[in-house]
Protein backbone atom coordinates (compact mmCIF):
# COMPACT_ATOMS: atom_id res chain seq x y z
CA UNK A 1 0.00 0.00 0.00
CA UNK A 2 0.92 3.21 -1.32
CA UNK A 3 1.75 5.79 1.93
CA UNK A 4 -0.74 8.29 2.04
CA UNK A 5 0.01 12.55 1.43
CA UNK A 6 0.70 13.83 4.26
CA UNK A 7 -2.15 16.14 5.40
CA UNK A 8 -0.65 19.87 3.90
CA UNK A 9 -2.02 23.43 5.16
CA UNK A 10 -4.22 24.81 2.87
CA UNK A 11 -2.18 27.28 0.50
CA UNK A 12 -3.30 30.93 -1.21
CA UNK A 13 -5.59 29.44 -3.88
CA UNK A 14 -7.90 28.62 -0.68
CA UNK A 15 -8.34 31.92 0.47
CA UNK A 16 -10.70 34.65 -0.44
CA UNK A 17 -8.57 37.40 -2.40
CA UNK A 18 -8.81 40.11 0.42
CA UNK A 19 -7.16 43.98 0.36
CA UNK A 20 -4.19 42.61 3.23
CA UNK A 21 -2.94 39.21 1.84
CA UNK A 22 -3.50 41.12 -1.78
CA UNK A 23 -1.02 44.42 -0.73
CA UNK A 24 1.11 42.13 1.12
CA UNK A 25 1.96 39.99 -2.04
CA UNK A 26 2.06 42.96 -4.05
CA UNK A 27 4.77 44.48 -1.52
CA UNK A 28 6.82 41.39 -2.19
CA UNK A 29 6.31 41.09 -5.55
CA UNK A 30 7.04 44.60 -6.29
CA UNK A 31 10.43 43.98 -4.02
CA UNK A 32 11.37 41.69 -6.35
CA UNK A 33 10.83 43.41 -9.16
CA UNK A 34 12.60 46.28 -8.09
CA UNK A 35 15.96 44.11 -6.70
CA UNK A 36 15.84 43.01 -10.60
CA UNK A 37 16.66 46.39 -11.20
CA UNK A 38 18.89 47.12 -8.91
CA UNK A 39 21.71 45.60 -12.34
CA UNK A 40 19.96 47.67 -14.44
CA UNK A 41 20.73 50.25 -12.96
CA UNK A 42 24.80 49.14 -12.46
CA UNK A 43 24.18 49.16 -15.88
CA UNK A 44 23.35 52.24 -16.94
CA UNK A 45 25.64 53.76 -14.63
CA UNK A 46 28.77 51.57 -15.78
CA UNK A 47 27.75 52.66 -18.98
CA UNK A 48 28.07 56.38 -17.81
CA UNK A 49 31.47 55.88 -17.21
CA UNK A 50 32.33 54.05 -20.04
CA UNK A 51 32.29 57.53 -22.38
CA UNK A 52 29.63 58.39 -24.85
CA UNK A 53 29.17 55.95 -27.32
CA UNK A 54 28.40 52.94 -24.52
CA UNK A 55 26.06 55.68 -22.87
CA UNK A 56 24.29 55.63 -25.91
CA UNK A 57 23.90 52.11 -26.92
CA UNK A 58 22.32 51.28 -23.00
CA UNK A 59 20.11 55.04 -23.33
CA UNK A 60 18.86 52.95 -26.50
CA UNK A 61 18.64 49.54 -24.49
CA UNK A 62 16.46 51.53 -21.93
CA UNK A 63 14.20 53.43 -24.70
CA UNK A 64 13.51 50.68 -26.88
CA UNK A 65 9.64 49.27 -26.17
CA UNK A 66 10.68 47.01 -23.77
CA UNK A 67 13.37 48.68 -21.71
CA UNK A 68 10.53 51.20 -21.76
CA UNK A 69 7.47 48.95 -20.23
CA UNK A 70 10.30 48.03 -17.82
CA UNK A 71 10.98 51.50 -16.52
CA UNK A 72 7.19 51.59 -16.71
CA UNK A 73 7.02 48.51 -14.27
CA UNK A 74 9.70 49.93 -11.92
CA UNK A 75 8.01 53.48 -11.71
CA UNK A 76 5.06 51.82 -10.21
CA UNK A 77 7.16 49.32 -8.48
CA UNK A 78 9.01 51.76 -6.49
CA UNK A 79 6.15 53.89 -5.54
CA UNK A 80 3.57 51.35 -4.66
CA UNK A 81 6.90 49.74 -2.24
CA UNK A 82 7.81 53.15 -1.22
CA UNK A 83 4.39 54.37 -0.07
CA UNK A 84 3.28 50.76 1.39
CA UNK A 85 6.72 50.81 2.84
CA UNK A 86 6.04 53.29 5.13
CA UNK A 87 2.68 52.04 5.77
CA UNK A 88 4.33 48.58 7.47
CA UNK A 89 6.76 51.31 9.42
CA UNK A 90 3.85 52.85 10.65
CA UNK A 91 2.27 49.19 11.59
CA UNK A 92 5.93 48.15 13.27
CA UNK A 93 5.66 51.80 15.43
CA UNK A 94 2.24 50.02 16.55
CA UNK A 95 -0.23 52.77 14.82
CA UNK A 96 -2.98 52.26 12.25
CA UNK A 97 -4.55 48.63 12.67
CA UNK A 98 -8.18 49.28 13.01
CA UNK A 99 -10.16 47.87 10.01
CA UNK A 100 -10.94 51.00 8.72
CA UNK A 101 -7.25 52.78 8.61
CA UNK A 102 -6.11 49.61 6.77
CA UNK A 103 -8.56 49.55 4.08
CA UNK A 104 -7.72 53.78 4.01
CA UNK A 105 -4.53 53.60 3.88
CA UNK A 106 -4.27 50.62 1.70
CA UNK A 107 -6.40 51.81 -0.79
CA UNK A 108 -4.59 55.56 -0.47
CA UNK A 109 -1.00 53.73 -1.23
CA UNK A 110 -2.51 51.52 -4.36
CA UNK A 111 -4.24 54.62 -5.86
CA UNK A 112 -1.53 57.03 -5.22
CA UNK A 113 0.75 55.03 -7.31
CA UNK A 114 -0.75 54.22 -10.05
CA UNK A 115 -1.99 57.69 -9.81
CA UNK A 116 1.77 59.39 -10.06
CA UNK A 117 3.09 56.70 -12.19
CA UNK A 118 0.63 57.03 -14.48
CA UNK A 119 1.05 60.87 -14.20
CA UNK A 120 5.10 60.58 -14.20
CA UNK A 121 4.93 58.70 -17.84
CA UNK A 122 2.24 60.51 -19.28
CA UNK A 123 4.17 63.69 -18.70
CA UNK A 124 7.42 62.12 -19.91
CA UNK A 125 5.32 60.61 -23.00
CA UNK A 126 3.91 64.24 -23.73
CA UNK A 127 7.04 65.57 -23.32
CA UNK A 128 5.74 67.80 -20.58
CA UNK A 129 9.10 69.39 -18.43
CA UNK A 130 8.66 70.37 -14.86
CA UNK B 1 8.91 27.20 34.24
CA UNK B 2 10.99 27.96 30.97
CA UNK B 3 12.67 25.65 29.61
CA UNK B 4 15.15 27.34 28.25
CA UNK B 5 18.82 27.34 29.14
CA UNK B 6 20.09 30.18 30.96
CA UNK B 7 22.57 31.24 27.87
CA UNK B 8 19.89 30.86 25.28
CA UNK B 9 18.23 33.26 27.21
CA UNK B 10 20.47 35.67 27.71
CA UNK B 11 21.31 35.43 23.83
CA UNK B 12 18.04 36.02 22.92
CA UNK B 13 18.67 34.54 19.50
CA UNK B 14 15.46 32.67 19.55
CA UNK B 15 14.91 29.05 17.31
CA UNK B 16 16.51 30.76 14.13
CA UNK B 17 19.45 31.63 15.68
CA UNK B 18 19.98 35.43 14.63
CA UNK B 19 17.64 37.01 16.40
CA UNK B 20 15.71 40.74 15.62
CA UNK B 21 18.90 41.35 13.74
CA UNK B 22 17.95 41.13 9.76
CA UNK B 23 14.14 42.27 10.61
CA UNK B 24 15.90 45.25 12.17
CA UNK B 25 17.96 46.00 9.50
CA UNK B 26 15.47 45.29 6.94
CA UNK B 27 13.88 48.70 8.61
CA UNK B 28 16.13 50.55 9.42
CA UNK B 29 17.51 50.29 5.81
CA UNK B 30 14.20 51.24 4.68
CA UNK B 31 13.85 54.32 6.86
CA UNK B 32 17.29 55.43 4.99
CA UNK B 33 16.10 54.47 1.20
CA UNK B 34 12.78 56.44 1.75
CA UNK B 35 14.77 60.16 1.04
CA UNK B 36 17.97 58.29 -0.89
CA UNK B 37 15.54 56.51 -3.44
CA UNK B 38 13.40 59.90 -3.73
CA UNK B 39 16.35 62.08 -4.05
CA UNK B 40 17.83 59.77 -7.28
CA UNK B 41 14.11 59.33 -8.88
CA UNK B 42 13.50 63.12 -8.61
CA UNK B 43 16.56 64.08 -9.70
CA UNK B 44 16.46 61.96 -12.44
CA UNK B 45 12.75 62.69 -13.05
CA UNK B 46 14.08 66.85 -12.77
CA UNK B 47 16.66 66.78 -15.37
CA UNK B 48 16.54 68.80 -18.49
CA UNK B 49 17.62 65.59 -20.28
CA UNK B 50 19.26 62.17 -19.54
CA UNK B 51 21.79 62.57 -22.63
CA UNK B 52 25.36 61.88 -21.54
CA UNK B 53 26.91 65.65 -21.22
CA UNK B 54 23.54 65.99 -18.93
CA UNK B 55 23.90 63.01 -16.73
CA UNK B 56 27.62 63.40 -16.47
CA UNK B 57 27.36 67.01 -15.09
CA UNK B 58 24.82 65.90 -12.72
CA UNK B 59 26.80 62.52 -11.31
CA UNK B 60 29.94 64.72 -11.08
CA UNK B 61 28.60 67.32 -8.77
CA UNK B 62 30.08 65.97 -5.12
CA UNK B 63 26.34 65.78 -3.53
CA UNK B 64 25.46 63.65 -6.55
CA UNK B 65 28.27 61.36 -6.88
CA UNK B 66 28.03 60.81 -2.94
CA UNK B 67 24.42 60.11 -2.38
CA UNK B 68 24.18 58.09 -5.65
CA UNK B 69 27.09 55.74 -3.65
CA UNK B 70 24.58 55.87 -0.86
CA UNK B 71 22.36 54.92 -2.39
CA UNK B 72 23.65 51.77 -3.93
CA UNK B 73 25.23 50.64 -0.67
CA UNK B 74 21.99 50.69 0.99
CA UNK B 75 19.72 49.56 -1.93
CA UNK B 76 22.07 46.48 -2.36
CA UNK B 77 21.62 45.68 1.39
CA UNK B 78 17.97 46.23 1.59
CA UNK B 79 17.47 44.26 -1.76
CA UNK B 80 19.57 41.22 -0.43
CA UNK B 81 17.82 41.20 3.18
CA UNK B 82 14.15 40.86 0.97
CA UNK B 83 15.43 38.76 -1.31
CA UNK B 84 16.91 35.91 1.09
CA UNK B 85 13.00 35.88 3.18
CA UNK B 86 11.65 35.05 -0.14
CA UNK B 87 14.35 32.27 -0.83
CA UNK B 88 14.16 31.04 3.11
CA UNK B 89 10.43 30.64 2.50
CA UNK B 90 10.18 28.89 -0.82
CA UNK B 91 13.77 27.27 -1.67
CA UNK B 92 13.39 24.02 0.22
CA UNK B 93 16.62 21.54 1.80
CA UNK B 94 19.42 23.22 3.67
CA UNK B 95 21.91 22.76 0.56
CA UNK B 96 19.67 24.35 -2.19
CA UNK B 97 18.70 27.67 -0.19
CA UNK B 98 22.86 28.25 1.23
CA UNK B 99 23.34 27.58 -2.63
CA UNK B 100 20.96 30.25 -3.49
CA UNK B 101 21.42 32.86 -0.43
CA UNK B 102 25.40 33.02 -1.43
CA UNK B 103 24.87 33.57 -5.13
CA UNK B 104 22.41 35.99 -4.19
CA UNK B 105 24.57 37.38 -1.79
CA UNK B 106 27.54 37.48 -4.62
CA UNK B 107 25.38 39.07 -7.34
CA UNK B 108 24.64 42.03 -4.84
CA UNK B 109 27.71 42.68 -3.98
CA UNK B 110 29.03 42.55 -7.58
CA UNK B 111 26.01 45.10 -8.97
CA UNK B 112 26.83 47.07 -6.16
CA UNK B 113 30.42 47.25 -6.75
CA UNK B 114 30.28 48.11 -10.16
CA UNK B 115 27.77 50.88 -9.89
CA UNK B 116 29.91 52.24 -7.15
CA UNK B 117 32.89 51.96 -9.20
CA UNK B 118 31.19 53.83 -12.39
CA UNK B 119 30.11 56.44 -10.08
CA UNK B 120 33.70 57.10 -8.88
CA UNK B 121 35.16 57.29 -12.53
CA UNK B 122 32.47 59.72 -13.30
CA UNK B 123 33.38 61.80 -10.17
CA UNK B 124 36.52 61.54 -10.54
CA UNK B 125 36.80 61.82 -14.57
CA UNK B 126 38.48 58.36 -15.20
Amino acid sequence: MPPRPRPTSPHLQVYRWQMGSTLSILHRFTGAALALGLPALSYWLVSLAGGSESYGKALGVLSSPVGQLCLVGWTFAFLYHLLNGVRHLYWDAGYGFERRQRHASGWFVVLAALGLSVGIWLGIWLGVHA
Amino acid sequence: MSLRSPLGRVLGMGSAKDGTAHWWAQRVTAIALAPLTLWLFFSLLLLPGLDYSTVKAWLSLPVSSFLAILTIGVLAHHAYLGSAVIIEDYVHGAGLKVLWLVTLRFSYVLCAGAGVFAVLRVAFGS
